[in-house]
Formats: structure tokens, sequence, C-alpha cells
């Protein structure tokens, strides 16, 4: 045999042996566990059965979420809107003047206070369109709203969508029956999208203020359309205008302040203010979205048992 | 024919020598890396939970009565508000919990130790605690101004044996001393309370009041009286190796993750199971409590292998 074949041959032997052993070792560190790759176990993560039951839930309760946003707002909220609750609903919509990459929906209008409630009329009608099937319940958000889906669902399971009720902070003045604060949040059932649209179409309701909150909630008298009681069952808000530490901390009594001045239930200063199961804060900024994200789906007591166990309270409230 | 495998085996064998002596080479060297990194960080993780899953009920139940704490909350007048704020929220979780001050409050009771010098103050405490602790075995120092979920800090000791000597936080160094920071929680097991009290006696190794002409701070004096019995700093982390005891806010965090992780804030931020925080206001540890105890997303259960039931009398957990 030719030296130089054999030389060949040798360098062969050579190549495959360290090949093979490479292979060995790439093969034993994937399969090995270790601190160091996390590999594909999550460490303190949801089990598969919590996982589950939110995906029932999900599929039951369709939300489609839009959140009232505008093409200089994206980078410095809405674009943590995305990063956080976002994706929990089954469908968002970021409304905006303008469509984008984001992706924003383009309404047709300009940008500007006097322009919100424009924009929410645009806004459902668009809906109403393009998505009506899509949902059986339409959640409108600011875009400094932070919104706990699972809690939306929750409190939604017990309601029909084809009855025309709508959700939220009532607030009382300037309409008969009130009318649902914008910023912390409102969630129309399907009979509700459906006359509000009609409404418009037939003249019923027009845009008659620059307020979208009032405006949308006289169309809802209008409409005949019902105020649900979104308090939990221990008479707790769920949705709130204002930052979580404008309810909790301890006050002494005092007369109301401001901020509740609008409000229909007599509200509760401290603790008692909220649900442990809130639906959504609003005035919320970048940092404190995150924080709530971290404290609503991360943070949480090693074992506890929370003192508030909602399913053990059955009662015969038409509320959330 | 022969001659043709045999160079090609010769190949093989030459092949396979080479990695062998590669990898021993490769294993060599980062085993005394990791050792000589064992020797500066010492790190104290939570058990697994495949582990937990192996446990029989009794042992279970073992351990929910072995790990009970005794909370040392050292205060003084003018953290006032902060005092009273740690007596509203998380103390109430400790076991016992004892509030030690440098001088009495009209507004607040406490264990008035009479003493403004803070190095004394925390000999006397843990004087009073170890002598206190009835059949509590571990002991959690911190200031009003830390706010700590102590059923987290009983989910990292909870394989770890009291009789054994622990001293956890979140450690730092200064020259060749390891000390757990004062600001974010100090941990100590019932066996270091007790060469701590022994200890306390010597006063050269460990004095009452500092001999040198400035003043070492109280961590560092506690880490060097424990450093002479034997017991070691060792560093606070979750499974995933993030820290579990922290001096900054929870805003401060996430604020800094935003700029280093934009794409992954909460992930990179901070520990699901973190033990302590710092550096927060009144209103905003009060929200901290309704965000640690009670906001939550309806339908996650997490099926822990222990329970921990809320204080009674409380109404904001």
């Amino acid at each position: 045999m030719s030296s130089f074949k054999q030389h060949i041959l040798f360098l062969c032997g050579v190549a495959v042996s360290i090949l093979l052993s490479i292979m060995y070792s790439w093969v034993l560190r994937t399969l090995t566990p270790s601190f160091a790759l996390n590999g594909n176990k999550p460490a303190v993560k949801h089990t598969a059965v919590s996982r589950r039951t939110a995906l029932e839930f999900s599929q039951k309760v369709r939300v489609l979420c839009w959140v009232m946003t505008q093409p200089k707002h994206l980078k410095s909220r809405t674009q943590h809107i995305r990063a956080t609750w976002g994706k929990r609903c089954n469908i968002v919509l970021y409304m905006s003047s303008e469509a984008s990459d984001f992706p924003t929906v383009g309404l047709n209008v300009s940008e500007g206070r006097s322009q919100l409630y424009w924009k929410t009329i645009r806004a459902f009608q668009h809906i109403h369109t393009h998505h009506l099937d899509h949902a059986d319940w339409f959640l409108k958000a600011d875009d400094d709203t932070f919104v706990v889906l699972e809690n939306l669902r929750y409190g939604l399971s017990k309601h029909n969508t084809e009855e025309p009720l709508y959700f939220g902070r009532r607030y009382t003045p300037f309409i008969a029956q009130g009318y649902m604060s914008g910023g912390a949040g409102y969630v129309l059932s399907k009979e509700a999208l459906r006359r509000f649209v009609k409404g418009f179409a037939d003249g019923l309701c027009t845009h008659n203020t620059e307020t979208e909150d009032v405006g949308l909630g006289k169309c809802m008298e209008t409409m005949k359309v019902q105020m649900g009681d979104s308090r939990d069952v221990l008479g707790r808000q769920t949705f709130h205008p204002y930052p979580p530490d404008y309810y909790l901390p301890r006050q002494t009594r005092r007369p109301r302040p401001w901020y509740l001045l609008y409000e229909h239930y007599q509200p509760v200063e401290g603790p008692g203010c909220c649900s442990d199961l809130a639906i959504s804060f609003h005035y919320i900024d970048a940092v404190q979205m995150h924080t709530l994200e971290y404290y609503t789906y991360h943070l949480r007591p090693y074992g506890y048992k929370h003192r508030f166990q909602p399913d053990e309270h059955l009662n015969n409230r038409t509320n959330i | 024919m022969m001659s043709e495998s045999s160079s090609f085996m010769k190949g093989m064998i030459l092949g396979g020598i080479f990695c062998l002596v590669m990898s021993f080479f490769g294993t060599f060297n980062s085993g005394s890396h990791s050792e000589g990194h064992e020797h500066l960080h010492h790190h104290l993780k939570p058990v697994s939970k495949d582990e937990l899953q192996k446990l029989s009920e009794s042992q279970m139940t073992d351990w929910t009565l072995q790990v009970r704490v005794y909370c040392l909350i050292m205060v003084t007048p003018k953290l006032l508000v902060h005092w009273a704020t740690a007596n509203d929220t998380w103390s109430k979780h400790c076991d016992k919990s004892v509030f030690y001050t440098s001088e009495s409050s009209k507004a607040l009771e406490a264990m008035d130790l009479q003493e403004q010098d803070e190095w004394a103050r925390l000999r006397k405490a843990i004087k009073h605690a170890y002598e206190n602790a009835g059949d509590l075995r571990w002991f959690f120092v911190a200031r009003p101004t830390t706010f700590a979920i102590i059923e987290n800090l009983k989910y990292l000791v909870l394989d770890k044996d009291p009789s054994q000597p622990f001293y956890i936080g979140h450690t730092e160094k200064s020259g060749e001393l390891d000390y757990v920071e004062y600001d974010s929680g100090i941990v100590l097991s019932y066996e270091s309370m007790r060469r701590l009290i022994e200890i306390f006696k010597d006063e050269e190794k460990c004095p009452e009041r500092g001999h040198a002409l400035w003043k070492t701070s109280e961590e560092k004096q506690l880490a060097t009286c424990l450093q002479y019995s034997g017991v070691f700093a060792e560093n606070g982390e979750d499974a995933q190796g993030k820290e579990l005891f922290n001096k900054k806010s929870i805003s401060t965090l996430i604020s800094d993750s935003m700029g280093q992780n934009p794409a992954d804030v909460v992930e990179a931020c901070c520990s699901d199971m973190a033990i302590t925080f710092g550096g927060m206001s009144q209103s905003q540890i009060q929200v901290l409590m309704y965000g640690v105890y009670r906001l939550r997303p309806y339908g996650h259960d997490f099926h822990d292998s222990l329970t921990f039931l809320p204080p009674k009398d409380s109404d904001n957990d």
C-alpha cells in the first residue's frame, strides 16, 4: 500500500476519533441537568395544571382588548403593554390615528384630547366590522392602564354576552344611570357593542361630547345597556382609575379625597379598597407596569394559603 | 488490507488519546477554578422542587414545624414611620417578632435596650432573642426599612439543619472578610446564635465597644465575630442564581432591568421567591404587601409542598 494512502487513512482515523469524542461530550452535556444550562426546565414557573385552567378559561371567555394610543406614545408607553398584559388578550388591537408596524390600527381621526370620543366611536365601529365574531367581550383600555386578563375573564364568566351589559368602575355624575371611568377600562358585551354601533348608525347616539367615557355612557343609557357591578363578592373594587398607592395605604377617617368624588359605590380606603382579583389600575407608567407584572405574575410567598378564596363564596348577586 | 486498517486504527487511537488528554486538562482547570470560586463566594439555594416531592407527609410536617422564624427588628424613634409600617405589614408573618429599640417611644411598643451604640444594641438584642427563642430555631435580623417575605425565607432554609451554623443574606466582601449586608437582612441559625453568645464573652476577638479609632459597621463586626467561631457568610439565591436578598427597592431594580434587559424586564430583574427589598416608602410597602399576599391572577395554582397560613387578626394579607 502506498505510504500516501497510509497517511491519509491515519489522518482519517484521528479525525473520526476526535469527532466522535466531541459528539459524545455534547450529547452528555445536553442530557445532563445542570445549574449553568437552563435547558427546558423553567425554575419556578407555573405548573402544567395551572396553565390548563388559564387556557380553558381563555377559550371559553374570549376577550378582545383595544388600547387607545397614539404615535408619540408607542415607545414610552404602549410597548410596555405589548411586553406585559397585551399578549394575554385573545386579540389585542392598538388603536391610533396612524397605522404602523407596531402594529397599530389607523383610525380615521386626528390626535388630541378633543378627539378621544371620535377615536372610541371609530374603534368600536372598526371592531364591530372586523372582529364581532372573534371574541365574546370587548375591553377598552388606555395606554397607561394595567389589566389582569385572568381576573377579567373570571368576572365575566358568570355573565351572558348576548345581554346588553357593560362593566367597569362606576361613576355617578352627568348621566342618570352613571357611566364607567375610561381610564380604568371598561368592557362591553357583544350585544352592547352591537347597540353602540347601531345607535350611531341610526342617529340615536351622536358625538355630543369630547369626554369619551361620558359620551359612551350616554349612548349606553340611550340604547338601554345595563350597568354591571364589577365589585367582588366582598364588595371590593376590581377596576381602578388610579394607581394602587392612591387606595391601599391606610388613612384616618376623612372626607372623600378629590379622586373618589365621582364614585357610585361608597368608596373604601385602605386594604378593603381593592379586590385580590383586581382587574385594572390606571395612570401606570412604564416602571410601574413592569412592577405590577412582577407582583401579579411572579413575586409570591411560597406555600401561602390566600385569605380570600373566591370560589368559597357563593351568592346570587348579579355582579362580577 | 491489513496495513490500511492498521493505519486507520493507529489514527483512531492517537485521536482518542489526544481527546482524553484535552478533556483531562479541561476538567483540571475548571475543577481548580470552581474550588477557588467556592472559597470566595458561598452560595446557598433553596431545596429543589424534585427533592421536595420525594418527601413523605410526616417529614413535611416535621420540616414545617422546624422552620419557624424569630424576627429581630432593630428600630430607633427616628425610624418611627418605618417601624409602624413593619409592625403593620411583614413582621406579622414571623412566628415571633420583637422590636428592639435604642430608646422607648410613646407611639409603639418595643424592647427598650437603652443603648445608642448600634453594635452594642445588636449584641443585646441577639442575647435576648437567644434566651427567649423557645423552640424557634431560625433568626432574622433586619431594620424596619427592609421588607421581608418570611415564607420565602422559610423556603430557603427549609432543608437546612439549624443545629448547623448558618449565616445567610446578601454577601459582600471587605478585604478578606465576607459579610452579610445588614440592609438586606441577616439570617442566623440557632447554632450560629449559640456560637455568637459564646464569642461575645471574648473581649479580644469580639469587643463590645471597638478599640480602633474608627468604627467598623455592625455588619462587619458581626461577620468578624462569626468568623472567629467558624461561621461563614453565604449568599442566598434561587435555583437560577438570582439574588433573594436585595437592599434596593423594586422600582429601582425594575428600572435598572429596563435599561439592561429591555426585552425581558421582569424575568431578568428579580426572583419570584425573593426574600427582601429595601429603600421603599411607607406607601410603597403597603402596596407591596398587597402585591405579595393578595394580588394574583385567578386560576394560577402552584401546588407547593408546604402550606403557610395567613396570620390572625390581619386585614392586609
